[in-house]
C-alpha cells in the first residue's frame, strides 16, 4: 500500500497531465475547483487515472465529496 | 447588403503552406504546393489509390500549450491558432476580467466547418471498443461537436453576442464570413471573427470521397491539384483553417484600425438538385454571383477578379467557368487556389477570401499551380505560370459544396 506522501505526489503527477497544474502545486489543502481550477470533466479525467494508478475503486457519490486534494489522499489511503 | 459597410481588419490562417497568412500567400503568389505523400501507413493498409493528400504544414500541437490541445479537436486547435492570428492583426489584446477591447456584448463568432470533429469521434469509438466506457473522455462530445471551434473561440475573446457555426461542406467558410456580415448588417454585433476550419484529413473520410469517385488518384503530390487543367481527376483532400475579423466600418474607423478591404456583397444559394452533383445549367452559383454582385450595387463589369472554387474536378471545374462567363463574363482575371492548397473543405472559403483581399491589397493574382494546358472547354482568363500584376478594386470569392451549397463573397479596396 501506497504511504500518504506516495499518494500526493502520484496525484500532483496525474493533475499535472490532464490540467496542467504544475505537480508542485498539488497540496493537501488545496482544493481542486476553487484552487487548482479544475472543471468537472478535467475530475472525471483525474479520477480515471487515478483509479488505474492507485487500484481503487471511486464512484461518483464518492468523487462529488473529494474536495480538496487531501481529502482524495484520504479517501485512496483508506480505499486502496 | 444594406447599407451598412462592413470592413476586414484582421486575418489569420494555418494551412498546409504555412502557419500563418503570410507564408500561405508568399506560398500562393509562388505556387509552392501543399500537398505530400500520406505516410502513415493507411495508404497501404486499405489499399487506397488516393496516396497524396494537404496536411498543415505546422503542427497545431506544436504551437498550443499541450493541455490546452488536449481539450481540443485538431480542427478546433487549428481554429483557434488562426483566430488569435486574426485578433492580434487587428490590434485588439486579449480580453482580461477587467478589461475588454470589445464589448463582449456586441462581439460574435461565426466559425463554419463541414465535419467538426471527426478525428475525436473515432479515436473514441477506437478506447470504447477496445477499452470499454472507463477510457473514453469526458471531452469526447464537447471536442467532437460541430459548433466546438466557434464556442472555444468565443470563451477566448469573451464574444456574447451569438456564436454560429454554419455546416455546408465545402462552402462553410465562406458562408463563416456571409453569417458575420448578416450579424453586423442586422445590428447584433459590431465586430465578428468569422471564417471556417477543418482537419478531416483520415482514411474513413478518404475512403468515402475515393467512392464517391471525387479525389485524384494521381500520385504525383506535385502535380495532382490542377484546377482548370485538361489532365486534373480530382481534388486533394487538404485541412486548415482561416479567420477574418470582420468589423462594422465605423467602429473600425473610430479606432483607426488598418483595413484590409470591404466585404461589400455576398450571395448565398441552394441547387434543389443533388447531393453532390452541381446543376448542369449552374443556376445556383450563377444566381450566389449575380446576388453578391448586386447587393454591393455593383455590375458585373466593376468585377475584375475572381478567386475561383474550382477544386479539379473534372464536371466542377467546367461547370463554374461557365457560370463565371454567365454571371460576370470573360473579362475577370479568374485564378483557382487549389492548385497550391489543395482542398480545405470548411476552410477552403475562408482561407481563399483572405488571398482574395490581399490580391486587391497588393495588386497581385497569384497563378494557378499545374495549370499548364487550359481546358478548351474553359473560355476564362486564367492565370498560370507566374502570378500576374494586376490593379483590381473589387473581386468575388467562389465556395460551392456538396448539397448545393453555393456562396460567392464580393470584396472591395477600402
Amino acid at each position: 500500500m501506497a504511504s500518504n506522501e506516495e499518494i500526493l505526489s502520484g496525484l500532483g503527477e496525474i493533475v499535472e497531465e490532464v490540467a496542467g497544474v504544475s505537480a508542485d502545486e498539488v497540496t493537501e489543502e488545496k482544493s481542486f475547483v476553487d484552487d487548482l481550477d479544475i472543471d468537472s470533466l478535467s475530475m472525471v479525467e483525474i479520477a480515471v487515472q487515478a483509479e488505474d494508478k492507485f487500484g481503487v475503486k471511486i464512484p461518483d457519490d464518492e468523487l462529488a465529496n473529494l474536495k480538496t486534494v487531501g481529502d482524495a489522499v484520504s479517501y485512496v489511503a483508506k480505499n486502496s | 447588403m444594406t447599407n451598412t459597410e462592413i470592413v476586414v481588419t484582421g486575418l489569420g490562417a494555418m494551412t498546409p503552406l504555412g502557419d500563418d497568412v503570410q507564408t500561405t500567400w508568399d506560398g500562393l503568389v509562388s505556387a509552392r504546393t501543399g500537398v505530400r505523400r500520406v505516410t502513415d501507413g493507411w495508404v497501404e493498409q486499405y489499399d487506397l489509390p488516393t496516396k497524396i493528400a494537404a496536411p498543415l504544414a505546422v503542427e497545431p500541437t506544436d504551437i498550443l500549450p499541450r493541455v490546452q490541445a488536449r481539450r481540443l479537436d485538431r480542427a478546433a486547435q487549428t481554429a483557434i491558432i488562426a483566430a488569435r492570428q486574426a485578433w492580434t492583426d487587428a490590434g485588439y489584446d486579449t480580453p482580461s476580467e477587467e478589461h475588454h477591447d470589445v464589448e463582449p456584448e456586441r462581439l460574435g463568432v461565426v466559425i463554419g466547418t463541414g465535419i467538426g470533429g471527426p478525428h475525436t469521434l473515432l479515436a473514441q469509438d477506437d478506447l470504447l471498443e477496445q477499452n470499454g466506457l472507463r477510457k473514453v473522455s469526458p471531452l469526447t462530445v464537447p471536442m467532437l461537436m460541430a459548433n466546438a471551434s466557434a464556442a472555444q473561440v468565443s470563451i477566448e475573446i469573451g464574444a456574447r453576442a451569438g456564436v454560429h457555426s454554419p455546416a455546408s461542406a465545402c462552402a462553410s467558410g465562406a458562408e463563416g464570413i456571409a453569417t458575420a456580415a448578416m450579424m453586423i448588417e442586422s445590428g447584433r454585433a459590431d465586430v465578428v471573427v468569422a471564417g471556417g476550419t477543418e482537419a478531416c484529413i483520415h482514411p474513413i473520410t478518404v475512403a468515402g470521397f475515393v467512392q464517391a469517385r471525387t479525389l485524384s488518384s494521381n500520385e504525383d503530390p506535385e502535380a495532382a491539384s490542377r484546377p482548370f487543367d485538361t489532365s486534373r481527376d480530382g481534388f486533394v483532400l487538404g485541412e486548415g483553417a482561416g479567420i477574418v475579423i470582420l468589423e462594422r466600418a465605423e467602429h473600425a474607423r473610430a479606432r483607426g484600425a488598418r483595413i484590409y478591404g470591404q466585404l461589400r456583397g455576398y450571395g448565398i444559394t441552394s441547387d434543389a438538385y443533388h447531393i453532390t452533383g452541381n446543376h448542369p445549367d449552374g443556376i445556383g452559383q450563377i444566381g450566389a454571383m449575380q446576388q453578391a454582385i448586386h447587393s454591393a450595387g455593383l455590375t458585373a463589369n466593376d468585377v475584375g477578379h475572381v478567386n475561383a472554387h474550382a477544386t479539379s474536378t473534372v464536371v466542377g471545374d467546367v461547370g463554374e467557368a461557365r457560370a463565371i462567363s454567365k454571371a460576370v463574363g470573360d473579362h475577370p482575371v479568374v485564378t483557382a487556389p487549389k492548385g497550391s492548397l489543395g482542398h480545405l473543405v470548411g476552410g477552403a472559403g475562408a482561407v481563399e477570401s483572405i488571398a482574395t483581399l490581399l490580391s486587391l491589397r497588393d495588386g497581385i493574382i497569384p497563378p494557378t499551380r499545374n495549370l499548364v494546358e487550359l481546358d478548351p472547354k474553359i473560355e476564362l482568363d486564367v492565370v498560370s505560370g507566374e502570378a500576374r500584376k494586376t490593379d483590381v478594386t473589387a473581386a468575388i470569392n467562389n465556395s460551392f459544396g456538396f448539397g448545393g451549397h453555393n456562396v460567392a463573397l464580393l470584396f472591395t479596396k477600402d
